[in-house]
């Protein structure tokens, strides 16, 4: 049928009316594959299967209509940008001066286009797969090595979520590895002001004592070439404590020497925690070699656009002895079967997955994406490239320090890097008016001061600008430049080498470090090469256009804390976006602000706990949580300072309903909250969910839902609507935030209005009303009254253009489509695989979620191949696995998302049925057990080219399983890699190049 | 060869081998096989004072991190630096080379027979 266009029409509705929806975009399976799968189901449409599989009780009809929805009608893709667009118009991208740890800085066009718009970097998924992850390994193990070398440290891990957590997770370390029984702990009075704001709230929750302390003057009076004077008085007169912490340079920007107060810290047994600044690292004496026990700190300016405050990659290093107290993610060497040297996760164990309660931090998902980035920066630049950078800043902040001088302007700094602090008595709100008039953002401390920081982007007409601000041009607005004084204190003048392996001496020019990228990404399986499965993950599309606003300037050229006035459309986005998701959940307000997961469960439960607080109940600290939840529920509960205890399940995987309420009635004074997934972490809708929250309810307690599976259940039914009363949800799962390779994240939290007052605010935040739903549905507004959990107001702003763009091109009927669609191809996995694995759960019509758990144990039982011999196979049969032995060891969890087409998921099901009929083999004895195709998976090239063949299978066998490879085949770089031998010779930094000479 | 019929042993897997005032503690075969690889131990320091049943050390193995129990109270005499170098000796040889810590203690709480260990882990 030829559609012939109306000559009426305009051009621009020619055009919309000529583009295809989103939802078929977005969504795999068409009309017609769906109606193959629903027929092999036995149901006739996708809403009468859902319908089937969630309990009619908590269907959403029951509480409102349709048509109550807050979300507008979808938009194309065309409309969607054009909007986006409209919004970043409303952003106003100024020089930024400001400082307080965001700096502009140049990100290297080959690393923008082959790294943060690359799909083969930011479509991959935390490298639990380590054979098939080796590209993004080894670009992290170089971001390890770079903060190692930098600060002087022996093990870095692989990435914070910002300075501020990354100082928090510097005092929880302090704490468990210092042999100080104290609860004090000493924050140098020159730290950040958001980094002071997060440590009071985190510290509130725990007990921890923090002591401010002002570890010395600015110095205005001392000359740079003299030591600094240091009040190191100050930290022994305190009593007992068991860490401090020091910024370095100082927010002031002074460069201090520590050595004292550090030395202070030790003689008592406490830690040294120093937050530096890795670009001055290039220059000053490094924490290492000052006698820190931790650096933390931020990699934002190797090459991270602001953002408006994330998302950045922050880091964390340890002195030798304290790598096994590190919390988050560490690269580390090992060998694979060949014993070739490979790079994987190491010391997972420590994990708060793991360890549950007695995990003492909850940091999951790391900033991978932007430590890529961050060490590929220093990768492209070299130890001289970074050296010559900071020399340029150090110059160009010298010269503004000279010129002001000659201006008679009281520059309160003797020393800085790039940073000083200004005394303009009175003048200060006036000064920094006049700098914004002519297009520079500067800090006003108070009334009377003023910082400027310089960065790698400042150029000298910036410095002119600056300086007519101050009235130190001449009367031809002109200022001398040529001259600049040092800020650099001598004795801190840092003399030993860093960066000297070869990868980071060897990408000079843009050809190299383009191949070096590519080569990286191709040893790598991400969404680009195909399905990946991973139950729990929802690893669904990352659409192009969600990405295109990401790096427009007016979205990645805004600090953190510019005026409110600047960043209109920002809070315009945002405040749309927290409508939506409010709307979606049936909560009453969201918090954008934690930029994680396990953040956002953090913020929950510490506004759970501002709650009982504020209404007398300091005693309610107990939290109920599932033996079947996931480990970090109960990580969280512990740093928000509750007490977990653990609530039995029943076969099905189902809350015990008799255990729960004896629970609460052990607990009934002190119940703070139940922590539920929903659906279950094992992917089944329980039906007794309203029942479970109506019990806690009537003891008193707080029901906070996890959101982790929100996939299965967005459009169809709304945790506010049957009971919960907070919920974290992951941006990066059901709102198609890509995974990064393992991060970013966003976390945001979604409460009802009784604690909407105690969801995290933020001392610098632009706007401090939110969004809050009326109880007649109106729209009105609160103020997030708790403490931040993120060091910028908003988390990661950066990134919510990708949400944004999702909800509004799917509308509320698009995003039921999206559920409908996964919750189908769900279970049509489980029916396509019944035959050849069990299926471990199921409702009560025999229907799972959005994933499936696949039972392997009567396999391994049968004929001796495990979980990970069928996962490592599948990578020769061109598959990332599912997620193994998660939430029951000996398992997979198979999670196929909305995004694939059936043809995609019947070559999944395909594979794995002829992986079963090679299981076979090996029990009938075809194959012996210790040498079969799934014992000896996966097969690289070279372990089928290289020597005699003398394996009881043929080479096609190994590497061409299936005939419709050949064409396509994903070669794995490494074969299968020892994990004990990696955590028992812990090898956390780029092995030397002859390490790979075979 | 230790006999193993002759140990004491506690229902946190750990054995105890009683020597006039001291006592020699480490894993059972059944608790390594459980824990699988061991990949790193740490032990208390010698010297330290330990209170029966309280957590002094670590046992990581690729699949969890466990903790070791003192079974006595008293002072820590000695620990094996070997394990702590070759942690995989805990897998290979747990009642003998793959031993952790010596403790002298002043009086002996109740602790399980080879019996009752072994009905504890039916095996």
């Amino acid at each position: 049928m030829t559609k012939h266009l109306s000559p009426t029409l305009t051009p621009q509705a020619a055009s919309q009316a000529a583009e295809r929806p989103f939802t078929e975009r977005h969504i795999g399976t068409d009309a017609a594959a769906q109606a193959t799968m629903l027929a092999r189901l036995g149901y006739d449409s996708v809403d009468a299967l859902v319908a089937a599989a969630v309990p009619a009780s908590i269907h959403v009809d029951a509480f409102r209509s349709e048509s109550d929805t807050l979300l507008p009608p979808a938009a194309s893709e065309r409309e969607a940008l054009a909007e986006l667009r409209a919004l970043a118009g409303r952003n106003t991208v100024q020089r930024s001066m400001i400082g307080l740890g965001y700096y502009d800085t140049i990100t290297p066009a080959v690393i923008k286009r082959n790294v943060l718009e690359n799909p083969s970097w930011y479509t991959a998924y935390t490298p639990y797969q380590p054979e098939i992850s080796q590209g993004r390994l080894e670009a992290l193990i170089n971001f390890q090595t770079m903060i190692a070398d930098l600060t002087g440290l022996h093990t870095a891990n692989a990435s914070m979520l910002d300075e501020s957590t990354a100082v928090v997770e510097g005092m929880l370390l302090a704490r468990r590895g210092s042999k100080s029984p104290s609860h004090r702990f000493l924050v140098d009075a020159d730290a950040l002001p958001q980094t002071k704001a997060l440590l009071a709230n985190r510290a509130a929750a725990l007990g921890i004592e923090l002591v401010e302390t002002d570890f010395g003057t600015l110095g205005a009076d001392a000359e740079p070439s003299e030591p600094t004077e240091v009040d190191a008085e100050a930290s022994t007169g305190l009593g007992d404590y068991f860490g401090v912490f020091v910024q370095y340079p100082g927010a002031t920007g002074r460069v201090w020497n520590p050595t004292a107060v550090i030395e202070a810290a030790h003689a008592q047994g406490a830690l040294a925690v120093v937050a530096a600044d890795l670009l001055a690292l290039t220059l000053i004496m490094s924490p290492g070699e000052l006698g820190a026990d931790v650096a933390v700190g931020t990699s934002q300016r190797f090459g991270v656009p602001m953002g408006f405050g994330g998302p950045h990659a922050g880091y964390l290093a340890v002195r030798k002895g304290l790598e096994r107290q590190m919390p988050g993610r560490l690269v580390g060497v090992s060998v694979d079967a060949a014993g070739h040297p490979a790079y994987r996760l190491s010391l997972q164990v420590r994990e708060q997955h793991i360890r549950r309660d007695k995990a003492t931090s909850n940091i999951c998902t790391a900033q991978v994406l932007l430590a890529v980035m961050a060490g590929m920066y220093a990768v492209y630049h070299g130890p001289d490239g970074l050296r010559q950078i900071a020399r340029g800043v150090h110059e160009n902040a010298g010269r503004l320090v000279a010129a002001l001088r000659a201006a008679d302007v009281t520059v309160l700094n003797a020393t800085f890097f790039d940073t000083v602090r200004v005394s303009v008595p009175s003048r200060a709100a006036e000064i920094v008016a006049r700098a914004s008039g002519a297009g520079v953002n500067l800090y006003q401390v108070d009334c009377d001061t003023i910082g400027i920081s310089v960065d790698e982007t400042t150029t000298p007409s910036d410095l002119t600008a600056v300086l007519g601000a101050f009235g130190g041009t001449d009367a031809f607005g002109h200022v001398d430049l040529e001259t600049s004084v040092t800020g650099l204190p001598d004795e801190l003048a840092r003399t030993t080498s860093y960066l000297e392996h070869p990868v980071f001496n060897t990408h000079r020019s843009e050809t190299s470090m383009m191949r070096y990228l590519k080569r990286l990404a191709d040893y790598d399986y991400a969404l680009d090469r195909g399905m990946i499965p991973l139950g729990s993950c929802t690893m669904k599309l990352n659409a192009a256009t969600e990405m295109e606003a990401v790096s427009w300037p007016e979205f990645s050229g805004i600090h953190p804390f510019a005026p409110r006035d600047d960043v209109d459309g920002y809070l315009e986005l945002i405040r749309q976006l927290e409508t939506w998701l409010t709307d979606v959940t049936g909560y009453d307000s969201v918090s954008l602000q934690p930029n994680a997961g396990s953040q956002g469960e953090l913020s929950g439960l510490l506004a759970i706990r501002g709650y009982h607080l504020a209404n007398g109940n300091a005693e309610r600290t107990v939290c109920l949580i599932p033996s079947s939840a996931h480990g970090t529920n109960a990580a969280s509960a512990v740093l928000a300072g509750m007490k977990v205890v653990v609530v039995a399940c029943d076969e099905l995987g189902n809350v015990d309903l008799d255990d729960l309420r004896a629970k609460i009635a052990e607990h009934s004074d002190t119940l703070a909250a139940l922590m539920i997934t929903y659906p279950s972490t094992h992917g089944v809708y329980e039906h007794e969910v309203g029942t479970i929250c109506e019990a806690v309810h009537a003891a008193g307690g707080q029901v906070y839902v996890d959101g982790a599976n929100l996939n299965a259940l967005l459009g169809f039914a709304r945790y506010g609507d049957f009971g919960g009363d907070v919920s974290h949800l992951n941006l990066h799962k059901t709102f198609c935030i890509p995974h990064g390779g393992g991060g970013p994240g966003v976390g945001p939290v979604a409460a009802k209005a009784h604690l909407a007052p105690f969801l995290p605010g933020h001392p610098l935040a632009q706007d401090e009303e939110h969004y809050l739903r009326g109880a007649d549905g109106s729209a009105g507004t609160v103020v997030h009254g708790g403490g931040p959990v993120s060091a910028a107001p908003y988390g990661s702003p950066g990134i919510l253009p990708i949400s944004w763009a999702y909800v509004r091109m799917m509308g509320a009927a698009g995003l039921k489509q999206a559920t409908g669609a996964a919750v189908l191809a769900a279970n049509y996995v489980a029916k396509g695989l019944e035959g050849a694995y069990p299926l471990l759960y199921s409702g009560e019509n025999g229907l799972v979620a959005h994933e499936c758990i696949l039972d392997l144990r009567p396999l391994t039982a049968a004929t001796g191949v495990t979980v990970d011999d069928v996962a490592k196979r599948l990578v020769d049969y061109g598959f990332h696995a599912p997620t193994m032995s998660f939430p029951v060891s000996g398992t997979l969890m198979v999670e196929p998302t909305e995004s694939e087409d059936l043809g995609e998921i019947d070559r999944f099901i395909e594979a794995m049925i002829a992986i079963k009929a090679e299981a076979d083999a090996v029990a009938a004895g075809v194959w012996p057990a210790d040498d079969n195709p799934l014992h000896n998976a996966p097969h690289t090239a070279q372990s089928v080219i290289e020597g005699e063949w003398e394996h009881s299978y043929d080479r096609a066998t190994a590497v061409y399983p299936l005939r419709s490879l050949i064409r396509g085949k994903y070669w794995p770089p490494v074969r299968r890699i020892d994990n004990a031998f990696g955590d028992r010779n812990l090898v956390c930094a780029c092995p030397p190049p002859e390490a790979f000479a075979d | 060869m230790t006999d193993q019929t002759t140990l004491k042993y506690t229902a946190e897997h750990e054995w105890v081998l009683l020597e006039g005032d001291t006592a020699t503690v480490g894993i059972t075969a059944y608790a390594a096989e459980k824990l699988g690889d061991v990949v790193f131990v740490e032990l208390p320091a010698v010297g330290t004072g330990v209170i029966a049943g309280s957590i002094v050390g670590e046992i990581e193995s690729t699949k969890s991190v466990g903790e070791l129990f003192a079974p006595v109270t008293g002072t820590v005499t000695a620990t094996n630096d070997g394990v702590v170098d070759s942690p995989e000796l805990v897998n290979s040889d747990p009642f003998g080379e793959g031993w952790l810590i010596k403790v002298t203690f002043l009086e002996l709480p109740p602790l399980l027979t080879h019996a009752e260990y072994s009905a504890l882990t039916g095996e």
